[in-house]
């Protein structure tokens, strides 16, 4: 359950000081100064220039990362969720690298736009289809627990009997500073966690440039991120042309990476602010 | 929807077949709309986590229908377990899929297209286009398309599904199957009277439980 403190206190807290949860007396007031983060205008320089992601830890819950491909580069962890004889769910480590293609594609594109994140895999898929649902979750509180700053989800579920948890996970990534960047489905029907406010979710649009995103007026669908015939990475080492919004979430997790790089101090929401500035159809691509 | 109540709304026997052609033109609509080689539909078996082909247009009709492959893994198992729809282009690339599909169905497609099949909260299964035609260049509208034609290709899933579990309720030992014999052997006029019965009889459930 999430807990009543605040779990992730800003740098210029002291570790050993409590903070209010609940409510703010007079005398407490002192003790919660924000520095002011945004500037008046924000700008992609502002914003990312210059980042290369070093120091943000991206989380990949997909079908795994092949191992030593030259678009993905080192991998820092590799783990799964697994389930044991008795039926038990673990996260353990994980040797079993990609069975899919789609992790690994994954991967590279958040590589190619931070080329110095350090990247962790958490495989949730290949167990079988049963019991995805769970396993998904499992994988997710996982990476939550751990303070990943980004977690690519190019995933979903339609299941409504998961919607209560995922709900609540992810809101409590958005209070540990997790960010979720997770793929809008185009396809009329309903599934999570994309249609949460508490991440942020990605679409497709169909220009060529990786920086090239939009912030999108009519949500729930909030950015549309890179998505038409990329050449990604895939298994054995190569390439495959692909089309999906699975691939454009990557595109957004990367700028977010980039941003959190040189801001280590945003929280979700203000990094929800700066896409919304920097987007090109706000201006930000000038 | 009780399995009785799909089974007379179904009109029991022949519904079957009726729902596979369904299927069947959704694929073959689909295989001319994106000019393929190629358009399948496979069938998710919950209970040996398999992929089974249910409807296949073009290359492979008739040899696929029936084969199994298991569903946690590869691109058709990823798009079912993440309900995301991914086309894949370049296919050949991938040598160690290739070899499988080789293996496996005896056709490696060039480009790939395949979206979950969705009925209500429920993954049925999933749809796949194989080398959709070069001259068209690919956009988005085509995989929203896509996601169209998937809707209705699950729906006739749906159908075939709710129509198979019927018929196996009222065959062999189904549950429902010493209510079948009766309806059979009845003429159409007492059927009616049977069913009039059926229905007192499950009113009088109804008050008790």
């Amino acid at each position: 359950m999430i807990r009543a403190v605040s779990v992730v206190p800003h740098e210029s807290y002291s570790e050993d000081e409590e903070l209010p949860a609940w409510s703010l007396p007079a005398d407490a007031v002192g003790r919660i100064r924000v520095p002011g983060t945004l500037p008046e205008e924000v700008t992609r320089e502002w914003a990312w220039g210059g980042s290369t992601g070093a120091g943000v830890r991206v989380c990949i819950l997909d079908s795994g990362i092949e191992l030593d491909h030259p678009l993905v580069g080192q991998v820092e962890r590799s783990v799964a969720v697994l389930r044991d004889e008795e039926g038990e769910l673990h996260v353990s480590d994980d040797g079993e690298g990609d069975l899919c293609g789609h992790g690994t594609a994954c991967a590279g594109v958040v590589r190619s736009l931070a080329p110095d994140v350090e990247l962790t895999s958490v495989r949730v898929l290949g167990e079988g289809y049963t019991g995805g649902g769970e396993i998904m979750l499992r994988g997710l509180a996982w990476a939550i627990e751990e303070g990943f700053q980004v977690v690519n989800m190019s995933l979903s579920t339609t299941r409504t009997k998961y919607v209560e948890r995922l709900h609540e996970l992810a809101d409590h990534a958005y209070f540990r500073r997790v960010l979720l960047v997770a793929s809008a489905h185009n396809m009329p029907v309903e599934s999570f966690p994309w249609r949460f406010a508490s991440v942020i979710s990605v679409g497709s649009h169909e220009e060529p440039d990786p920086l090239t995103f939009y912030y999108n007026p009519t949500p729930p669908v909030e950015f549309f991120g890179r998505g038409l015939d990329l050449d990604v990475a895939w298994l054995g080492g190569g390439t495959l042309r692909c089309t999906g919004n699975s691939f454009a979430t990557p595109h957004i997790a990367g700028i977010c990476a980039l941003i959190l790089a040189k801001h280590p101090g945003l929280t979700p929401f203000q990094l929800k602010s700066v896409l919304h500035q920097t987007a090109s159809n706000a201006g930000g691509g000038q | 929807m009780s399995d009785l109540e799909a089974a007379v709304a179904a009109g029991v026997l022949g519904a079957d077949e009726a729902h596979r052609a369904l299927l069947q033109a959704t694929v073959e609509v689909a295989r001319a709309i994106f000019r393929a080689k190629a358009a399948s539909v496979f069938l998710l078996d919950e209970e040996t986590d398999e992929l089974v082909f249910e409807a296949v247009a073009g290359e492979g009709e008739g040899e696929l229908i029936g084969m199994r492959f298991p569903a946690g893994n590869g691109m058709a198992g990823w798009v079912l377990t993440t309900r995301q729809p991914l086309v894949v282009d370049d296919l050949h690339s991938d040598t160690r899929w290739s070899r499988s599909q080789a293996e496996s169905t005896g056709y490696v497609p060039k480009s790939m297209m395949s979206v979950p099949l969705l009925v209500e909260e429920r993954a049925l299964g999933v749809l796949s286009v194989l080398d959709r035609s070069t001259e068209v260049r690919l956009t988005l509208s085509e995989v929203d398309l896509l996601g169209l034609f998937a809707n209705q290709a699950a729906i006739a899933l749906d159908l075939l599904q709710r129509a198979r579990r019927a018929r196996e309720a009222l065959a062999g030992e189904g549950r429902l199957a010493p209510l079948a014999k009766i309806a059979a052997r009845l003429e159409e006029g007492e059927r009616e009277t049977a069913f009039e019965l059926l229905q007192v009889l499950e009113k009088l459930l109804r008050q008790t439980g």
